[in-house]
């Protein structure tokens, strides 16, 4: 029970801090309209008007990503330049309890992204909101966002490690959304990527969000979705304990 | 365990490796700490004293289990701060000077609620505890502000507040009194003194002589990642005995000067302090010596102002100390 409350505590608190940011509102203003657009004009391009809100729904999913990545890596980093990463590790607590909060923070903020996009592509681009199965896209956008939050928790612990974590952050953002289908379909990719899609989370999440707009069954892709994203969490819980541990010996949880 | 000492290092050493570049790397190994033994009693107020980068706060990190030794132990209440790291995170405080180790788009309520939760403060405790601290560091009233709006010595106050949460029975205090005003910093020696009357032991790191003086029990003064020397303060100060010291305010003391009053026969220490356009400089020489007539000899030419001769200071004799290192 203690551990539930102080990962809601956590991860209230971090969200509060992070929406104060004038430049987090500022992006988070910003690039939905810019996913939003992106993906009216190439799926106009593509002759495919009748799928314009399944592409703004990627586009959004798009925006929860790139939240849960800069901020997971931008957060660790935030942390090292503010001095309260060393602080946080300090408590005498699991590590996964102190880092998770952050990334769950991250993924809930992101949610944002995902409906200032749909928003925009109905203000100015006059896309219809018309989703297959209403209740089963929230589920689907819940599972999302609990999904990448913790998928985050996997990236963080090895932000703890490094000193430039952003380094790490930027390479990764687009090959993942395009891996995961978020806008573009797998089915186009190259078939060697197949075995790295089916093991995202990102790529089961997208496809629940999917299947929630356009008609399929959401569950299955949800439960998937958790699933991958509950060992991802095992996983990282592990490794932020493993590297906690060489943080303290290499001496970088602080910025000098 | 129900140790006598509440902290205990033997043999702390500490060594960074660093690496720069990718394609011809270059790395360096720097010998931070070079073996430190030191025994703090509980309930003790402990200064370690030192110039920059002579090891404190790699000293400090070590004993709060934020950095692994690369040799030696140490013990917090008798748990080892590498084997058994949650047992010592649950009994030490650690509060440093400056402005970061806040979350400024918080306010201070916020940050004391999200620490007591981290630092596992009982829930139903929670509100009183930090209700109890904001009184204590004088920001009650103040709580609910953004942090960003604080002053330094506001912040270094939330931060002693934070520190504390969860009643630590040892408390490090890493320059908790950097950049903060001179009522400020009364303010927060009587708070830390007050800890330390209540049975929390304190090791406090500080660049200031007279806060060191007038708070600890015993002063190590660590310089080059050694420990120079240890004692009472009234100890310390007899390593300069025997010794007088003469204080010059001058403008402009070239090097060539400095080097002369350093061969000047009785002179033992000089030292020269930049105070804005203002230079103090400090010749310390054998007791039975009077060296001022030549020290203003050697300074002729150069504009001066007040000129004094004293006994030596806890100062002076940490000065001595540092220069013999």
């Amino acid at each position: 029970m203690s551990a539930v409350r102080t990962l809601g505590i956590g991860t209230l608190m971090h969200a509060k801090h992070l929406s104060r940011s004038s430049f987090e509102i500022a992006l988070a203003l910003i690039i939905p309209l810019v996913q939003a657009t992106l993906a009216v004009y190439l799926f106009r391009a593509g002759d495919e008007p009748h799928r314009l809100l399944e592409a703004a729904v990627g586009a959004g999913l798009m925006g929860v990503w790139s939240s849960v990545l800069f901020g997971s890596g931008g957060a660790i980093q935030n942390q090292r330049w503010q001095g309260t990463l060393e602080m946080i590790m300090l408590a005498p607590r699991r590590p996964v309890l102190v880092v998770l909060p952050i990334t769950a923070a991250t993924a809930l903020t992101g949610t944002y992204a995902l409906l200032a996009t749909l928003l925009w592509g109905r203000l100015i681009y006059g896309i219809r909101l018309d989703f297959a199965h209403p209740l089963r896209f929230l589920a689907a956008a819940l599972a999302c966002v609990a999904g990448l939050g913790m998928f985050g928790l996997l990236l963080a612990s090895t932000f703890v490690l490094i000193r430039n974590a952003n380094a790490l952050a930027n390479p990764l953002d687009y090959p993942i959304w395009l891996l995961s289908g978020m806008l573009v379909p797998i089915s186009v990719l190259p078939s060697w990527t197949a075995p790295i899609a089916a093991v995202l989370p990102t790529t089961w999440g997208a496809r629940a969000l999917r299947e929630a707009t356009s008609g399929g069954p959401v569950w299955p892709s949800i439960g998937i979705c958790l699933a991958i994203s509950t060992a991802c969490l095992i996983l990282g819980a592990f490794l932020l304990t493993s590297f906690e541990r060489r943080a303290r010996a290499a001496g970088t949880l602080a910025l000098s | 365990m129900d140790s006598e000492y509440a902290i205990e290092a033997e043999g702390l050493r500490r060594v960074y490796r660093t690496r720069t570049g990718w394609i011809r790397p270059r790395r360096e190994t720097v010998e931070a700490v070079r073996g430190v033994d030191l025994t703090v009693r509980r309930g003790e107020l402990f200064g370690l004293l030192g110039p920059n980068g002579a090891g404190k706060t790699t000293t400090i990190k070590m004993l709060n289990t934020l950095l692994i030794p690369t040799a030696g132990t140490a013990r917090i209440r008798g748990f080892d701060v590498v084997r058994e790291t949650r047992e010592v995170r649950r009994r030490i405080g650690y509060v440093f000077g400056g402005d970061r180790g806040l979350y400024d788009r918080l306010s201070a309520l916020d940050n004391l609620r999200y620490f007591a939760e981290l630092y596992a403060v009982p829930a139903r405790e929670q509100r009183h505890r930090i209700a109890e601290l904001l009184e204590l560091v004088g920001l009650t009233g103040r709580e609910r502000e953004r942090v960003e709006g604080y002053s330094r010595g506001m912040r270094q106050r939330l931060h002693i507040a934070r520190g504390l949460l969860h009643r630590p029975e040892v408390l490090f205090l890493d320059e908790p009194s950097i950049g903060v005003d001179p009522v400020a910093a009364r303010e927060l020696r009587r708070t830390v003194a007050d800890l330390a009357a209540n049975g929390t032991t304190v090791l406090l790191t500080t660049h200031y002589m007279a806060e060191a003086d007038e708070l600890c029990d015993r002063i190590a003064v660590i310089a080059d990642g050694r420990i120079q020397a240890l004692g009472t303060p009234a100890q310390l100060r007899r390593r300069a005995d025997g010794r007088r010291v003469v204080e010059v305010e001058a403008y402009g003391v070239p090097a060539t000067a400095l080097t002369a009053l350093r061969d000047l026969p009785g002179v033992r220490e000089t030292a020269l302090e930049e105070r804005g356009a203002l230079q103090l400089l400090t010749v310390q020489s054998d007791a039975g010596v009077d060296v001022q007539g030549d020290v203003l000899r050697e300074l002729a030419g150069v504009r001066l102002g007040r000129v004094n001769s004293r006994e030596p200071t806890l100062e002076d004799a940490y000065v001595a100390i540092v220069n013999a290192a």
